[in-house]
């Protein structure tokens, strides 16, 4: 099997603290990996550094066999591998219409037919047409989500790098978001690595995944070995049975 | 039990250039010195009842109820000043984050003191006395340093115990804690939640306990209210929840991820229009 992403050694510093620790990682082209651990742990700098948005001291980055030098990302990298953030609200223009948004990857990477791919792209995150000249606010929170979703598909990358992406949405819409997660990777083929800290969560959309911990990964293991106890790290335990809710004394 | 809070019929309406919105559509319900839960999705008014209880509703909006009265007092009668008096001695409200309601250019310990000192004629060393032992009942490991610190000098865990801390000095008689939980990470949570329930044990405190985490709210309280669209749509004993009838309580429990389930895809939620009537 080929490899979508594989970190080495990766170390992100923050003047002298340690954000990524040699953290390793490897994901197979077609699997969708999950990352847990407390916040602070270093989830989102794990992704931020692929994306070249976190300041790397050590270690190297393979996307799809290319090797990613320092924080540079060239036009073809966000053609393959893009962000979708917990914060819709954060990640989407507060001016701009759904259709600008949309459209400005479209336009950066001269790609032509803009009409039909933004028709596309709605309808496959299950907005129609009707919503394609709204403002973010217009919009329920779900549904900013879902186009943010719409703009990190509509460049057809192979790679989506998913920060909470339900995090901030009800339980209910957040089942609608990770159904149409599935189903987009399903579709599509794509690889996912996806941070949560709902362990229901990765569990459910993660084949594989790594427990991070000040900076490190302290236990790669299976969705299907988590969910039987098969676990190596009190760590890990511990944020087992904390998923399990409050027990009394 | 007797009734520590009696809500008959309240009604939130905030009046907007394009009409009224009825935040809070007619709520009953009494508490007792008990654990209950309020859940639902977002919008669906738990923080406005617990703000129209606390009298934190905003100025421009319209609180009416047939009752509204905790420990005999009228709370909509009531003068400002007995309202006033109440909130912080004897209601309490916490909320998500700390960052709203702990000043951040007071050190921790003196805004404990200053709560407790509006509310009690104490002495300057008693006050640093309680506050001190309020920061180790909300397990502050190392009080006394704590009680020094800026908020921003703490975590967002510890931070939401100093902001508990202050809350409780008081020693009110109800606590509302509006997703009191809902910023920190899992474990700390459930920590926090321990302090809460340790609280409600020892002082026979009442709790409100607001939340959009059904499951969590099963596991904590008592006794649970479903609010979809302003309203009370189901009441149930929170050992009962799988047994829950209406069906937004159920699709709002099936529709969360579970460990060990496999359910693809999720079921979702299908809204019917006479949910919201
Ligand atoms: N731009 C930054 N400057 C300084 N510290 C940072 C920056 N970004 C992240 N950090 C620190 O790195 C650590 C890991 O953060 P993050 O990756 O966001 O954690 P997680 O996503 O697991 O909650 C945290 O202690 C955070 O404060
Ligand atoms: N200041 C306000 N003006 C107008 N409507 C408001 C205001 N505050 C809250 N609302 C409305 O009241 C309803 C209930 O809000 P809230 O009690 O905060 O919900 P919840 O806490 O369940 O998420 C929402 O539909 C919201 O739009
Ligand atoms: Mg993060
Ligand atoms: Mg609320």
């Amino acid at each position: 099997m080929t490899t979508a992403v594989s970190v080495q050694n990766l170390t992100v510093r923050y003047d002298d603290f340690k954000a990524l620790d040699a953290v390793g990682v490897d994901v197979a082209a077609g699997e969708s990996f999950g990352l847990v651990g407390e916040s602070g742990s270093g989830k989102s700098t794990l992704l931020r550094a692929v994306a070249g948005l976190a300041p790397v001291a050590e270690g190297t980055i393979r996307v799809e066999d290319q090797q990613l030098q320092g924080a540079r990302r060239d036009k073809a990298f966000y053609r393959s591998v893009q962000m979708v953030f917990q914060d819709p609200y954060g990640s989407l223009h507060p001016r701009q219409t759904v259709d600008r948004q949309l459209l400005e990857p479209l336009a950066i990477h001269g790609v032509g037919d803009g009409e039909r791919r933004i028709l596309k792209a709605l309808d496959e995150v299950g907005l129609g047409s009707g919503f394609r000249f709204r403002y973010p606010h217009q919009l329920s929170g779900g549904q900013r989500q879902r186009i943010a979703i719409a703009r990190a598909l509509i460049l057809e990358p192979s790679i989506l790098l998913l920060d909470e992406p339900t995090s901030a949405l009800d339980a209910s819409v957040q089942a609608e978001v990770l159904n149409l997660l599935e189903q987009v990777r399903r579709d599509r083929k794509l690889t996912f690595i996806m941070v949560s800290h709902d362990l229901g969560v990765v569990t459910h959309m993660c084949d594989r995944l790594a427990v991070m911990q000040n900076g490190r990964v302290v236990e790669r293991l299976s969705s299907a070995d988590l969910v039987a106890g098969r676990i190596g790290e009190d760590y890990t335990r511990n944020l087992m049975l904390a998923s399990k809710g409050f027990r009394r004394g | 039990m007797s009734a520590l809070l009696t809500v008959n019929d309240l009604r939130v309406r905030f009046p907007t250039r394009t009409g009224v919105i009825e935040a809070v559509r007619g709520v009953s319900f009494t508490l007792g010195r008990e654990r209950l839960g309020i859940v639902g999705e977002s919008g669906s008014g738990k923080s406005q009842t617990g703000r129209a209880i606390m009298g934190l509703t905003p100025s421009h909006a319209e609180v009416t109820a047939k009752t509204l009265s905790f420990g005999g007092i009228d709370l909509l009668s009531a003068p400002p000043k007995v309202r006033r008096d109440l909130r912080g001695k004897r209601i309490a409200m916490i909320l998500q984050d700390p960052k709203y309601s702990l000043n951040p250019v007071m050190s921790i310990g003196r805004q404990i003191v200053e709560t407790l000192r509006r509310h009690e004629s104490v002495s300057r060393s008693e006050a640093r006395e309680r506050a001190l032992d309020m920061l180790a009942a909300v397990q502050i490991r190392d009080p006394a340093r704590v009680f020094d610190l800026y908020p921003h000098e703490v975590s967002g865990g510890m931070g939401q115990r100093a902001m508990i801390a202050m809350m409780l000095v008081a020693g009110p008689e109800l606590l509302i804690a509006d997703e009191p939980t809902s910023a920190l990470d899992v474990t700390v949570q459930l920590e926090v939640l321990s302090i809460l329930d340790k609280l409600v044990a020892d002082r026979g405190m009442g709790l409100i306990f607001i939340s959009h985490d059904l499951r969590l709210v099963s596991s904590f309280c008592d006794r649970v209210l479903v609010m979809y669209a302003g309203r009370i749509v189901e009441e149930i004993a929170a050992s009962d929840l799988a047994s829950a009838k209406h069906p937004y309580t159920q699709g709002l429990l099936n529709c969360m991820p579970v460990i060990g389930a496999d359910r693809h895809p999720l079921p979702v939620l299908d809204r019917k229009p006479e949910w919201a009537l």
